[in-house]
């Protein structure tokens, strides 16, 4: 497909101070305050005066739910949420049914996230065979495979077998996999623990969900990997004590990488008050000592990425008892716009920051290379334009999810995607999807 | 949840000395004392007899006339009070009503004559519920009603054996009942009530 | 009053309203007639996704001794696996036209999600291990009626599995807002969590020794200790926990003379209460049982007795 070179004129450049892109046939050909000289005759220009230009989004922690529960979201609908929110690459967690622990299997969600065409679909592979934690799934076939599968995790369960953990670890060296850890010791919290454990699971009675069950699984990991020397990706961090692990890991030289949701960023454990399943989510919402804590470490870097955890479920899986109700929520459409609100207008951290932390290093972290590329020339024309002081009221029902747990529906974010762009097509604006790059 | 603390005004005073005494201080205790021979000439005596008032001020009016039977006739008669309300016909009209004890002495009705004693009669649905509230206590030989003032306008086949007055109103007027148990002062007055709608019952 | 999901959305006024109007249906208790015509032609529903004998009797029998039309449902566990949810059973029961439902069930928190579903009344007849607020208010009628009226002031002693009792949380919060002082006792490992933050913002008192506590006490309530706790080592066995938290003869003697004794039952005589303490002239709990219907009459009345009660 070829269109006119296009023009993106006067957006700040990831913090980099005001400039043109020219993007031409799926490219950046010129960057910076000279670019529009360079701009051939019958060149399309976009005014982008106030909107930041970003690399693309990438998600390190999407269930997209195809195969199995497609009535949940497919990988086309989920890539469709994935563009709205400014996200051009999602590694598609391996919890479906069957288990992504096959090359088959990872080809499968390579193919379908290919023929929806909105964003960037990398399979994450399962750690172990059905997610059972007792044996080693078809690593390096995985990673053979189409798919190139360099993240490996059994998310939404632990790793929980130190055994199994140290041989993973030191299987996936051999292709420079990483082992995304969902870190959660099952002995201490098991699955029905669904509230942080504290005054508030105490008063309404939820089982505890204590910090010491994934800080014990985090400090175990990054001494593995220490004895290992691979890569341990740890997911969701949700503690304060797993930042102090965290800080004190990367201060030895471990390669302990680590992602926070935008939940997590911003939401309490207090909203569990009314027992409304829309916050039920693993690791559960946690205090806001434990928020600041992590806000503080995605400012100074022990926390590397922000990853959604998009986790759709139909309204059938979450009008239960909170007990029973399914665990997750939805998170694509409006991770930008928390990141925004929580660090950005908070004066935390700046856009160059943000474009580090939901895009470069996530791209990094997954081995992706056409992803999270500095916004240059050569670099491919993946980009997301957001409107830094665009104040959004979040409406459940104009989600592309098929889903509609949406823990943040009507409340007010400050920054929001303007315009997406996936090797320079335009894949969304304003929410809306255009048509797939396939 | 809201309180059910509200006590649904009937007969009482909220506000201030509005409209005009019919009924004061010596007049009541007079009234209450004819009550009390009636009621001992209608009975033949004060054999079986028990005094049962409807709260809150039939509780009061209860109490007096037992001190005057036995001012007339030296013997103590039981009295005791029945709440009434869960019997009501109108709970759904209200706010949620604060229930007031039943005290019947000895525990008994069964072949009692008992005198319900109240202090306004007008609709006579609150004399309707005291009697179906009586029948689920047992069988008494007999069952008399007693009121301070009958106000007409009833609305069921009910009426009073002994009436310390017969006072004729409309429907828009309102009557209140004061007793120096609870009121401070005896008096009985009439007004007209803005707030009751021609036709509404008490 | 619309709902009766939590002690905890009552004032001190309408909790002595609710057990001053107990008082009122504890005498009807004693009538030959125990019917009264109040709720007629009201229906009540009483769903309960959890076993319970005891409870869903007394409600049924509260509903009936007020002439409302009460049917029981038992609610299979948990319906996720068969495509039904929650709010699909609950909303089928409600479009039926019902006033009011008990609710039990085995997770916290669902009478709360049920009542923001449906049209009808909800009262929470135990949920999980959050509230059992009928039996709270069933034992404050029962203290109150044995100690002399009021209960500010006075000090109660709850004492066993605290973690894992809703009875627990609704008692706390009633006695508090009654103004009784209370103190939790349980070792460390069946103390709710977060009891340290929550017993300074609701000012209550713990202690892992019940000896030190007895002398002071002028109620003391014993919860049961499910033998099941033991898996999860909780503590280590049945008869250290006996000793160390039991009920015995000896600590019996440690109370003060006036102090009583409930338990909300089923116990388990021998592991948190002797047989001497249950059955000593202190206890009350054939009194609790007694008194139960009265406040579950309290209860349905105050839900649908007045105007603006559903229809």
């Amino acid at each position: 497909m070829t269109t006119p070179p296009l023009l993106i004129t006067g957006a700040d450049l990831a913090g980099a101070g005001r400039g043109d892109l020219l993007v031409a046939d799926g490219r950046i050909v010129a960057a910076g305050p000279d670019a529009a000289a360079e701009a051939p005759g019958g060149t399309a220009r976009t005014d982008a005066d106030g909107l930041v230009a970003l690399p693309g989004l990438v998600d390190l922690h999407t269930h997209l739910r195809e195969p199995g529960r497609e009535d949940a979201e497919t990988v086309e609908t989920g890539s469709r949420a994935a563009a709205a929110g400014g996200y051009t690459a999602v590694l598609a967690m391996a919890n479906t049914t069957p288990v992504t622990d096959t090359a088959e299997a990872a080809e499968r969600v390579l193919d379908l996230g290919r023929r929806a065409g909105y964003v960037d679909v990398h399979p994450v592979g399962a750690v172990t065979k059905g997610l059972a934690g007792a044996e080693l799934a078809e690593l390096g076939l995985m990673a053979a495979s189409r798919a190139r599968v360099r993240v490996f995790s059994d998310d939404g369960r632990c790793v929980h077998d130190a055994r199994v953990m140290r041989r993973a670890l030191e299987y996936v060296r051999a292709f420079d996999g990483v082992i995304s850890q969902h870190a959660q010791d099952p002995a201490l919290a098991d699955g029905s623990a669904c509230c942080h454990e504290g005054e508030h699971s105490g008063r309404l009675g939820l089982p505890g969900w204590p910090g010491v069950a994934e800080e014990t699984v985090v400090a175990r990991d990054v001494m593995l990997a220490r004895h290992t020397g691979s890569r341990v990706h740890i997911a969701h961090v949700s503690t304060a004590g797993s930042v102090e692990v965290l800080r004190w890991a990367k201060a030895q030289g471990i390669a302990v990488t680590a992602e926070v949701t935008p939940h997590h960023l911003m939401l309490t454990t207090d909203l569990l008050a009314g027992y409304d399943p829309v916050y039920k989510v693993n690791p559960p919402l946690r205090p806001a000592e434990d928020v600041e804590a992590l806000r503080a470490a995605l400012a100074d870097g022990t926390i590397d990425a922000v990853a959604t955890d998009h986790a759709p479920h139909p309204r059938q899986d979450k009008e239960h008892a909170f007990a029973d109700a399914a665990f997750g929520m939805l998170g694509l459409e409006t991770a930008l716009s928390v990141v925004a609100t929580t660090m950005v207008t908070e004066g935390r951290v700046g856009w160059r920051e943000v474009a580090q932390v939901m895009s470069h290093a996530p791209a990094r972290i997954a081995g992706l290379a056409g992803q999270g590329q500095p916004l240059e020339p050569g670099s491919p024309a993946t980009i997301t334009l957001v409107d830094p002081g665009r104040r959004v009221s979040v409406d459940a029902a104009l989600s592309q999810s098929l889903s509609r747990n949406n823990p943040w529906h009507g409340r007010e974010l400050t920054g929001a995607v303007h315009l997406t762009m996936l090797r320079g097509q335009v894949t969304a604006r304003e929410g809306l999807v255009w048509g797939g790059v396939a | 949840m809201s309180p059910a603390r509200e006590r649904v005004p009937e007969g009482t005073t909220p506000t201030a000395e509005s409209g005009r005494v019919v009924l004061a201080g010596e007049e009541i205790g007079r009234a209450l004392r004819r009550i009390a021979h009636e009621i001992l000439e209608t009975n033949k005596g004060p054999q079986d007899l028990l005094l049962l008032g409807i709260p809150t001020r039939g509780v009061h009016l209860a109490r007096r006339l037992g001190a005057a039977l036995h001012d007339v006739e030296g013997v103590e008669v039981p009295v005791g009070s029945l709440d009434v309300t869960m019997y009501r016909d109108d709970l759904r009209r209200q706010p949620v009503r604060h229930l007031e004890p039943t005290d019947v002495p000895g525990d008994r009705v069964e072949g009692k004559v008992v005198v319900l004693v109240d202090d306004v009669l007008f609709s006579g649905r609150t004399v309707r519920a005291a009697l179906d509230s009586l029948a689920d206590l047992g069988r008494p030989r007999a069952v008399r009603l007693a009121v301070l003032v009958d106000r007409g306008h009833r609305e069921l086949p009910i009426r009073a054996d002994h009436v310390g007055k017969n006072l004729p109103t409309s429907r828009g007027e309102r009557v209140w009942v004061r007793l120096v148990e609870q009121d401070g002062a005896d008096e009985v007055r009439i007004a007209a009530d803005p707030a009751r709608r021609e036709g509404e019952r008490q | 009053m619309r709902h009766l999901l939590s002690i905890g959305d009552l004032s001190r006024e309408e909790i002595l309203e609710l057990l001053d109007t107990a008082e009122s249906m504890h005498e009807v208790q004693h009538r030959e007639v125990k019917k009264l015509p109040t709720l007629r032609g009201r229906t009540i529903i009483n769903f309960f996704f959890e076993d319970s004998t005891r409870t869903r009797s007394s409600f049924e029998l509260a509903g009936k001794w007020l002439s409302a039309d009460t049917i029981n449902l038992s609610g299979k566990g948990s319906s996720v696996s068969k495509g039904e949810s929650l709010r699909d059973t609950v909303m089928t029961i409600d479009a039926m036209g019902v006033d009011l439902m008990v609710v039990r069930h085995m997770a916290s928190g669902a009478p709360a999600q049920i009542a923001s579903w449906t049209g009808c009344s909800i009262v929470n007849a135990g949920d999980g291990t959050h509230e059992h607020p009928s039996q709270a208010l069933l034992d404050a009628y029962t203290m109150r009626r044995r100690l002399g009226g009021d209960l500010a002031g006075r000090h109660v002693a709850i004492v066993g599995d605290l973690t894992h009792s809703r009875v627990l949380r609704s008692n706390l919060l009633c006695l508090r807002t009654l103004g009784a002082s209370v103190t939790l006792v349980a070792p460390p490992t069946l103390m709710p969590s977060g009891i340290g933050p929550w017993a300074d913002t609701d000012g209550f008192g713990t202690s892992y020794e019940l000896d030190d506590v007895l002398p002071t006490v002028d109620a003391v309530m014993m919860l049961r200790v499910q033998r099941e706790r033991m898996s999860g080592g909780f503590f280590p066995t049945p008869r250290e926990y006996a000793v160390r938290y039991g009920l015995t003869p000896a600590r019996l003697a440690r109370m003060p003379e006036h102090a009583v004794i409930c338990h909300p039952g089923p116990m388990n005589r021998g592991l948190e209460i002797s047989a001497d303490a249950a059955d000593a002239a202190q206890s009350l709990v054939l009194d609790q049982v007694s008194a139960g219907v009265a406040v579950r009459m309290s209860i349905l009345y105050h839900l649908l007795a007045g105007e603006g009660s559903t229809s």
